[in-house]
């Protein structure tokens, strides 16, 4: 079964109590300075971003067909079945391939530091696959962040914006984005306003380059008898060219 | 050979403070990272290192794999005079890609793991298997001229009796890798310029690369000929160059007739740096194109060089277009590389420069300067069929 977050716009009062529970899982330093930061880095791995009068947090999407782990040239970014996109810094070459691809801007990169590693959210892979919740849903007061099966969810996200359709734009982030994130984001105005990037494609990213990678074998054989064959026939030619030659 | 003092010209002057520089430079690259030593940012991860050193490296080594198809594969040998030095060329290219990598590389020291850890949904693990095998195959490739220079026989045939296979195994690895420089930007739909992004990335950049192969033959040629004062192939360049414009005809045909099937033209009409830009690009390849098909123009030393340098800079352009400036706009910030990284890129084109003039004058790459005066005398007797004829 799937594991997804649920972030509620609407509800969220920007305490940043999920920043602080998400430095502390991931051993990071917290303090005023940090929690300023609207944005997320490599020593903050989630940030409250304060849109006028409203909230909105980022992470990782954990997308359902990363384009991350897609590009991944040593496969150090890997989506697991429970939901999470994980990360293998032992493997990492530090190529930051991961980063150009990401729709979302979501990995980050210890750029100071001389053995650096990428940075991202992980929706708590440990956590989860011991049955505890992420530490940012654990934290949360209010429950603007709510984490547990993807579909069950989606199906509480479409069970709000039915109940209270005044106080919700009526879409669901992360249901079409990149074909499907397993993170979902509601708000009471259109995404842009806080911030989400709409403009990214409907369908999963993988695929862009798949369909190219897929003709590979199809193009080294057909290159491959093509070359040879072109090599023989012209090889004969100069051959025969060379002997009738001689018999002049 | 007696040890004398180098003379100090301009030239070798220029070149020692460009390697100080970088040498400077590496060391911050070392002891302070990436953040100290580039302009790169979680936003903006790929620069100059990846847009020039790595993707205009490879495109600009592309003569290898072009020349060898001619020369050995279709069998046009009197393209022969200038296949050594685009292997040359080709195989001190792959190396300064390594090295501008080296750089790059957040952990240069697991270069290796994409040949140990597989994903083989990765256009990057597909590129760095293809480029470790053609390097391999241009290490190869390369080895008869040093045998040759040392009288070494016996290893010159073991190295013939694979070469067919090892060629055709070059052409196809160059075929795979010059294609998916481009495949690595099919990912960011959204962060392309549309006057770049286009499914048929893989594509173009595999003919414009076998269209800069051939300007980079022409144009080292060109440096060569007057650095060691022999003859200029010009009736094989000139066939060449005719070569090259439909080549780049071609080229252009595909990228308007794309750009109208996306709708992207109108682009045109914005006043966008993007789109400055892409009028650079395309104004650098399309006045050669119209230029080379002028027989005039071909059999002149000159015009055929400042053709094949516009060539040059015409596809360097594209490939900065497309692996840092256009992403620009689509990242929602600015970067302008770090004097550091300037450095460091300069540093490696200096290198290959030098490199290439060193092993040109000792090892027998050009054969007119090997065999002296026989050959100059067929280059001129020989008439080109497709140039001339």
């Amino acid at each position: 079964m799937s594991k997804a977050i649920l972030y509620d716009s609407t509800l969220c009062i920007g305490c940043k109590a999920c920043e602080g529970a998400c430095a502390e899982r991931w051993g990071l330093p917290y303090d005023d300075k940090i929690a300023a930061e609207e944005r997320i880095s490599a020593h903050k791995l989630t940030a409250i971003e304060t849109h006028g009068e409203r909230y909105c947090r980022r992470l990782c999407m954990n997308c359902v067909q990363p384009a991350c782990a897609s590009v991944c040239p040593v496969g150090a970014l890997q989506k697991t079945d429970l939901g999470p996109v994980t990360y293998d810094a032992d493997k990492c070459m530090g190529c930051r391939y991961c980063m150009q691809a990401c729709p979302f801007q979501v990995p980050t990169y210890e750029w100071a530091k001389r053995l650096p590693r990428m940075r991202k959210c992980d929706m708590c892979f440990e956590r989860q696959s011991k049955g505890k919740l992420t530490a940012c849903a654990e934290a949360c007061p209010v429950g603007a962040t709510v984490n547990g099966d993807r579909e069950e969810l989606l199906a509480e996200a479409r069970k709000r914006l039915a109940d209270k359709p005044g106080d919700y734009y009526q879409k669901i982030y992360g249901v079409k984005e990149v074909g499907g994130t397993s993170v979902f984001f509601l708000s009471a105005v259109p995404f842009e306003q806080i911030g989400l990037r709409t403009g990214v494609p409907q369908e999963p990213l993988p695929q862009t380059t798949w369909q190219v990678l897929e003709l590979l074998p199809g193009v080294v054989s057909t290159g491959a008898i093509l070359l040879g064959g072109i090599w023989w026939i012209t090889n004969r030619r100069a051959d025969v060219a060379r002997v009738e030659g001689k018999h002049k | 050979m007696k040890v004398r003092f180098p003379k100090i010209t301009v030239w070798r002057v220029i070149f020692a403070a460009i390697m100080l520089s970088g040498l400077y430079a590496t060391y911050i690259r070392v002891f302070y990272g990436l953040g100290g030593a580039t302009n790169l940012s979680d936003k903006f991860p790929w620069g100059i290192w990846i847009g020039f050193d790595v993707m205009c490296g490879v495109a600009l080594a592309s003569g290898g794999f072009t020349l060898v198809a001619t020369v050995h594969i279709f069998n046009l040998e009197n393209y022969k005079p200038v296949l050594r030095p685009a292997i040359l060329t080709a195989f001190l290219g792959y190396i300064l890609v390594v090295v501008g990598l080296l750089y790059d590389l957040g952990r240069p020291d697991r270069l290796w793991h994409p040949l140990v850890m597989w994903n083989p949904h990765s256009v990057m693990f597909e590129v760095a298997w293809c480029v470790t095998l053609y390097s391999t195959v241009l290490f190869l490739e390369f080895l008869p001229i040093v045998f040759e220079r040392f009288g070494l026989h016996r290893p010159i045939e073991w190295i013939h009796r694979i070469s067919v296979p090892l060629m055709i195994l070059g052409v196809l690895l160059s075929t795979l890798h010059q294609s998916s420089i481009g495949s690595l930007f099919l990912i960011m739909p959204e962060k392309l310029y549309p006057l770049w992004y286009t499914p048929l990335l893989p594509l173009l950049f595999y003919i414009s690369a076998i269209a800069v192969g051939i300007a980079m033959t022409i144009f080292e040629s060109w440096h060569s000929s007057r650095a060691f004062g022999r003859a200029l192939e010009l009736p094989l360049l000139a066939g060449l160059a005719r070569v090259l414009a439909v080549i780049l005809s071609v080229y252009l045909w595909l990228r308007f007739i794309d750009l109208g099937h996306r709708d992207a033209l109108p682009l045109l009409l914005r006043n966008r740096i993007e789109t400055w830009l892409f009028l650079l690009e395309i104004g650098l390849l399309l006045v050669p194109t119209v230029l080379l098909y002028q027989r005039r123009v071909r059999l002149r030393p000159g015009a055929l060089y400042a053709c094949s340098v516009m060539v040059v800079f015409g596809i360097v352009a594209n490939r900065l277009n497309t692996g840092t400036t256009g992403l620009e706009a689509g990242s929602g910030t600015h970067y302008i590389p770090k004097w550091s990284e300037v450095a460091i890129t300069l540093s490696i084109v200096a290198a290959g420069f030098a490199i290439f003039r060193v092993v040109a004058q000792y090892f027998p790459v050009f054969e007119a300067h090997a065999h002296g005066a026989a050959s100059s005398e067929v280059g001129e007797t020989e008439e080109d069929p497709v140039a001339v004829g």
